[in-house]
């Protein structure tokens, strides 16, 4: 891997941008590998990416079946934050907040991880009384996390409606300063040439048909590309790790939904934050190049399809007026749906399963992208020794028998 | 915005309605003797199909009763509305509707 540098860019700049080169291989899959990661979004290169650096595991295959990027890695709002309540997940997505601040220092990759801060609000005397928890709670944990009062809020966001006659008046907010948002593309970029640089090979059109499995343990995979052997497989494929589960003979704890979002025509500086609301359920930042990129809640029913309905967009567009009466006029450019698996108690299985060799990695529902890569560093490690780390113990699939459930449906600062 | 058909009340708005899950969940009769991996299976464990799905949806800005419906999950496309046969599979004592919805009356739309 040549790396990048302001030298770098300097000499390729003399030599009129001719001789970059691609940023990671396109390999021929071999007959068998030490591990394959079924998935190649952020979560699965992560994974592939920890497992060389940190495991000295290098001879491992990403199968993805589009292309890198292409799934909810390319389709979500970026959001990274860290302020969940329970300890288990606030420790779980701290992990992944500590790694972000290096990240592109570790990848060698800019991946415009942009620490603006983000603002949970509250609408209701409860609501404040839940922040106030959830901060405590957050700080016991080594998180940062501080309450701010609605005087506060108007300083700091000044579009913010926060008059006490709104129909669902704001009386304050969580912060978490650390929190922000990441170029999502560059993150599974920069992962994937930086696993690429360590020798795992990135296999993409290369979608997994079915499992093979002898005796209890798996043995391989069989893919639109043929065969591959492998008796260590992690399947980290968001929404469609319930078709995956299928093919191995599991059932999981999972259902999937359509997660729409949306991005508005590109508009001058108007928010310098991420401002969320669980109570009229949208949340909103500014990317660089000016799009409010906005998103909302899930469409209630199972869907495979990426797309969502008008009446979910519809409420998304409310909550955003109601938060921000000036972006009453932007007009929407885009939108999108990915398929997110959500859990039960919307918290992820990070897991072992009962086929030997075989581990998931699924059901970070709505809130997938800030684990990015805590996920593939508790994946990796749970893959490399046959255990969970002590990060990823409690989100085991033996949850759902024993009751240690992790309740985060709304606890996490946002409804589900 | 999906178009589903109340067997009551025919056909109406996705907004009038809200989703109920998976349909052919049957509560266990003697739950005590079910280990705790049973017990998961009924709570948390779901079939999540990637194609045809059967599904319980409730008329709650309507007539609030029960119903069934058989739709794809992929292409959304509704292929009709059934009851959730009292005495059948899925006719939860909570979930069902009335007594009087005729046993395993299956309505197209």
């Amino acid at each position: 891997m040549k790396r990048y540098s302001a030298f770098s860019l300097l000499r390729n700049a003399l030599s009129h941008n001719r001789n970059w080169r691609p940023a990671w291989r396109n390999p021929e899959p071999k007959k068998s590998y030490d591990a394959i990661v079924v998935g190649g979004g952020g979560h699965g290169l992560a994974t592939a990416y920890y497992l060389a650096k940190e495991h000295g595991i290098s001879n491992v295959a990403v199968l993805e079946k589009g292309w890198i990027g292409g799934g909810n890695t390319g389709r979500n709002t970026t959001i990274v934050r860290s302020n969940y309540l329970w300890t288990e997940a606030a420790l779980l997505y701290e992990k992944s907040m500590k790694l972000w601040e290096g990240l592109s220092q570790d990848l060698n990759y800019n991946v415009m991880f942009s620490q603006r801060g983000v603002y949970n609000l509250g609408h209701s005397p409860q609501d404040m009384r839940d922040i106030e928890r959830r901060v405590n709670a957050n700080r016991l944990n080594g998180i940062d996390a501080e309450v701010i009062s609605v005087a506060e809020l108007g300083k700091a966001i000044p579009y913010l409606n926060v008059s006490s006659s709104a129909r669902y008046p704001v009386l304050g907010a969580s912060l978490q300063r650390r929190g922000g948002v990441a170029r999502h593309d560059a993150v599974a970029w920069g992962f994937a040439r930086a696993a690429d640089a360590l020798g795992v090979d990135i296999i993409e059109q290369c979608e997994v048909t079915g499992m093979e499995i002898r005796g209890g343990k798996v043995t391989g995979v069989r893919t639109t590309r043929g065969p591959i052997a492998s008796d260590r497989i992690g399947v980290v494929v968001a929404g469609h790790a319930g078709v995956l589960a299928k093919m191995a003979g599991l059932r999981l704890p999972i259902e999937s939904h359509p997660l729409q979002a949306f991005v508005s025509e590109p508009i001058k500086p108007v928010l310098d934050t991420v401002v969320m609301s669980g109570a009229v359920h949208g949340y909103v930042s500014q990317s660089d190049k000016g799009e409010l990129v906005i998103g909302s809640g899930i469409d209630a029913y199972n869907g495979y399809g990426q797309r969502g309905s008008f009446p979910v967009i519809e409420h998304a567009m409310q909550a955003i007026i109601e938060l921000f009466p000036i972006f009453s006029r932007v007009r929407m450019l885009r939108l999108w749906g990915g398929i997110v698996d959500v859990a039960p108690d919307a918290c992820p299985i990070v897991s072992k399963t009962p086929v030997e060799g075989l581990y998931f990695n699924c059901g970070w529902g709505t809130g997938g992208f800030k684990a990015t890569p805590g996920s593939g560093w508790v994946f990796a490690h749970t893959m490399a020794h046959g255990e969970a780390h002590e990060l990823n113990a409690p989100f085991s699939l033996e949850r759902f028998s024993s009751g240690a459930l992790v309740y985060e449906h709304g606890a996490a600062a946002v409804a589900h | 915005m999906l178009l589903i058909t109340c067997p009551w009340c025919g056909p109406r708005a996705e907004t009038e309605f809200s989703y109920g899950g998976e349909a052919d969940i049957a509560r266990p009769l003697d739950p005590d003797a079910l280990s705790d991996a049973e017990w998961a299976d009924y709570l948390f464990y779901r079939g999540n199909p990637r194609g045809p799905h059967r599904e319980k949806w409730n008329h709650v800005h309507g007539c609030r009763r029960w119903f069934g419906v058989e739709r794809d999950t992929v292409s959304y496309r509704i292929a009709r509305s059934f009851m959730l046969s009292a005495g059948g599979p899925g006719a939860d004592a909570d979930a069902g509707p009335e007594s009087g919805g005729d046993a395993n009356t299956e309505q197209e739309d």
